[in-house]
Formats: C-alpha cells, structure tokens, sequence
C-alpha cells in the first residue's frame, strides 16, 4: 500500500504523512545522540561518535560539531567618534553560532557551507553578525523546500545550534528535515533521543551553571549511550565530542571545541572514565 | 536632522513646502539631496527594504546595520549603467544600547560615523561653526541652538533663498518633527 506513496518526497499519503520526511528522521534515530544545554552563562553542546574502528586515523578535526559564524570586531558597530575609544571597544559584539549535528555527514556538510555562507552574507550587507534564529530559518527554508520540491530527497540530519546574540543572549535551537525548528532549553537528537529528552527534563535546573550544565551533559550522554564507561584511552578515539558558548569576564562572547585533553579532564571529574585506564599502557616498549 | 524645504530646477524654485526626508523604521531617519529623481526614488528604495526587514524579522535594524546596507546599495548602484547621485545623512538610535549614531554617506558610496554633518552648499557654512560649538555630551537642547546659529550664518552668507529648513528628531520614542522658526531674522555680524 505505502509503496505508492513513499517513493516520492512530495506526495502526501493518504493519511496525510510525508514518508520519505520520516523515514529520514528515522534514519537520524540511529545516528550518535548529539545534545545542548542552556545554561545561565552559556551553553554546552556535547555529541557521540559512534563506534571507530582502531585503524582509522586518528583525526583531530571534529565530526560533530562545527562552527558556523566566526566571531568579528568590528570599528562600525560603535560610533567611535562620538564615544571614547576605551568605552567603545567594550561596546563591541560579536555573535557565536555553532552546532551539533545528528544524521549523515555528508549531507551535514553542504547544509553547513550554506549556513556559513549565509552568515557570511549577512555580515557583508550589514556589517554585523546575523541574529541566530535568522541563520537557524534560513537553513530550514532550505530544508522545507526538499519536502516540497521533486525529485530529490530530504536532508538525512537534525542540528542542534547554540549561539549569542544581542537580540535575546544566549540561545538553543534544533531543526530535523522536514524543516521545522524551536527553541529550547535543553534538547537531544539521534539515538536514544527519548530517554535523553527524559533525563534532561528530570536534571534540568533553572539558572544552572555552564560548569553545572557541563557535568549534567556528560552524565546524560553517559547513560544514553552503548558502552557504561566513556573510554579515554588515547589509542582509541574519544568517542564524545564537547562544545562550549559562553562570556568571558570582560564580557566578550567566545566559543570554544573542546580538545581530547579537556574532555578527558571533565570525564574524571564525574568520575565517567575507564577505571582500569593506564595512560602509559599503549607506548612503545 | 535639518532640511531645507525647497525643490528647485536651474533658478527657479518650483516646490517650497518638500519634505527630504524619510523615516526608515522607528528609530532610524534619511535625509538626502542630490540629483532630482535619484534621491527619491533611491529613499523609498531603501525605506521598502528596511521596513521588509522589520515585518520579516519581527525585530529593527539598528541604524548601523541600516547605514552598511544603504552603503552596499549605493556602491552596487554606483557601478553600474546608471548610478543613482545621491548623497545622505543617517541618523538613529539604537533600539538595544539606546546609543545614537549619526552616518555620512557620499554618492561615491563612502560611509562615514561622525557626531556632525552637512551636504551640500550649506557644508561650506556651517561646518565651521559646528566644529568651534560641537562637544561629544552636547545636549538636544544645545543642538537646537546650534542648529540656530547654522541656520543664521547661512541667512546672513548664502546667496540662495533654500525656503527655511524642515527639523526632525529621534529620541527613543521615535521620530518626530520639531517646528522650527524660519522667520527670524538674522543680523549680519
């Protein structure tokens, strides 16, 4: 029966449903679970790599999550004729857009060029950083219009963004394929996304710390996920990556990809990481 | 910002009571002078853009943004088959920090923050006095005075009858017209 309907993006069911829309989110269910967090001070986005084969090279870059709008400075923000130089390099803003993504790579890639690109655009029309929703609405018309257009298939991956702006501070989005996006204060995607949902819901505190929402990520990840212990052997690859957004003291917004040696730091910390780990057991002889 | 209220062609004035200026959104104003035709024709331009922006966004350009983006559309114009020749004065609040800002901006497409300005003839006159009677806390009030004094020095030096100038104010209640007495006289120094 389905088959008639489901071959094809754009053609409704006769109930009323997209199939190849959800069979795409079915497909993202399966991926690593990738989550964020809204903290007071910022925002911690943390995802799972799933399972990597010893052999493959170790690669620093990360997989999950990326950057999509760099911070800038920029002398046009502020008047700075009018107001003193000291005064008005405080004044300046900048905006921070990363996010976390849960689904196929490869299409994860071109969706983030384009974000990039957009943000980019912006930033040469108006000389300022684009306001986050806005970057988060101009992916999803892209991603609507492949559950509407012919002939092509949806976008197999949801986002979850964390970013800053001077409109409404920090913020936390998700989007999946067929395009709709919301805002959130903490929210999961991929594998196991309910039972995370339900663990953020049952831990999450109003006015938490970004150190507090740091650990409360780590310990979400480590039940949603196969294995108890999160490894931390350095032969292996870490199997979660970190992502921070927050102020510095002087009040600049900086985000930050968190390298192997950090993650490791934090899963000690909460006491995730393999007992019997001997940093020294994979050197040479 | 400050007006003058006559259109004219070659010598002769054909309109005394025009308004050039436009509201861009609720805290930000254009006022521009330059060829007739470009310069209202390219301010509605602008003012459709920003107002499509506004009711897209549900939020405002602040007057900075609004200033790059007016900027980037006279540098596109300007390269290409027929420029617009216009020359503008931006100036605004803005609607988070409540900071006001004023911008130059050339019909060659140069963008400028500057805590005063002029265009036109009356640049040649009034810039001076500016410069001697400006200070960066210079209140309203103050700047009414100032404004005053242009308008007196270009009575008593410029040979061209301009039918008074028409003031506006933003403040963070928004834009609104001041009156402004165009009828005094000024004696000559």
């Amino acid at each position: 029966m389905s088959r008639r309907y489901d071959s094809r993006t754009t053609i409704f069911s006769p109930e009323g449903r997209l199939y190849q829309v959800e069979y795409a989110l079915e497909a993202i269910s399966h991926a690593g679970t990738a989550l964020g967090i809204l903290a007071k001070d910022g925002i911690v986005l943390a995802a799972e790599r799933k399972v990597t084969s010893k052999l493959l090279e170790q690669d620093t870059s990360a997989e999950k999550l990326y950057t999509i709008n760099e911070c800038v400075n920029n002398p046009f923000l502020s008047n700075e004729c009018i107001t003193d130089p000291l005064e008005s390099f405080e004044l300046m803003i900048c905006s921070n857009m990363i996010c976390a993504v849960a689904g196929m790579n490869a299409d994860a890639n071109i969706l983030i060029n384009y974000a990039r690109q957009n943000a980019q655009r912006y930033l040469l029309t108006y000389n300022e950083d684009i306001p986050c929703e806005q970057l988060v609405r101009r992916l999803c018309d892209l991603k609507q219009g492949y559950t509407q257009h012919g002939g092509l298939r949806p976008f197999g991956v949801s986002f979850i963004y964390a970013g800053w702006d001077h409109l409404r501070q920090f913020q936390l989005y998700q989007s999946n394929p067929s395009g709709n996006y919301g805002g959130w204060k903490a929210t999961s995607v991929g594998a196991n996304n309910a039972s995370a949902q339900s663990l953020l819901k049952q831990d999450y505190k109003e006015d938490q710390t970004l150190q507090e929402a740091c650990a409360m990520a780590v310990k979400v990840l480590s039940k949603t996920m196969d294995s108890t212990k999160l490894s931390s052997e350095k032969t292996v690859l870490l199997p979660v990556e970190f992502a921070t957004v927050g102020k510095t003291n002087d009040g600049k917004i900086y985000h930050h990809l968190w390298t192997a040696d950090e993650i490791d730091a934090l899963l000690r910390e909460q006491g995730l990481a393999k007992v019997d780990d001997e940093p020294e057991a994979g050197e040479i002889k | 910002m400050a007006a003058s209220k006559a259109v004219m062609r070659g010598p002769t004035i054909i309109k005394a009571e025009d308004d050039k200026t436009r509201q861009l959104n609720p805290h930000t104003l254009m006022a521009f002078s330059g060829e007739a035709g470009d310069t209202v024709q390219f301010a509605e331009f602008i003012q459709a853009n920003i107002k499509l922006y506004s009711m897209r966004n549900d939020t405002e350009l602040s007057p900075a943004a609004v200033s790059n983006f007016v900027r980037g559309e006279l540098a596109r114009s300007l390269r290409s088959r027929s420029p617009y020749t216009v020359n503008l004065l931006l100036g605004g609040l803005d609607p988070v920090t409540e900071e006001p800002s004023l911008y130059w901006v050339d019909y060659l497409a140069s963008l400028a923050p500057v805590p005063y300005a002029a265009h036109g003839y009356a640049q040649y006159y009034c810039l001076s006095l500016l410069d001697k009677h400006h200070n960066p806390n210079i209140s309203l009030e103050e700047g009414m005075k100032l404004l005053e004094m242009c308008t007196d020095e270009l009575k008593r030096r410029l040979p061209i009858d301009y039918k008074g100038v028409l003031v506006k104010v933003v403040t963070k209640d928004g834009v609104k017209e001041i009156p402004f007495d165009n009828d005094r006289v000024a004696r000559s120094a």
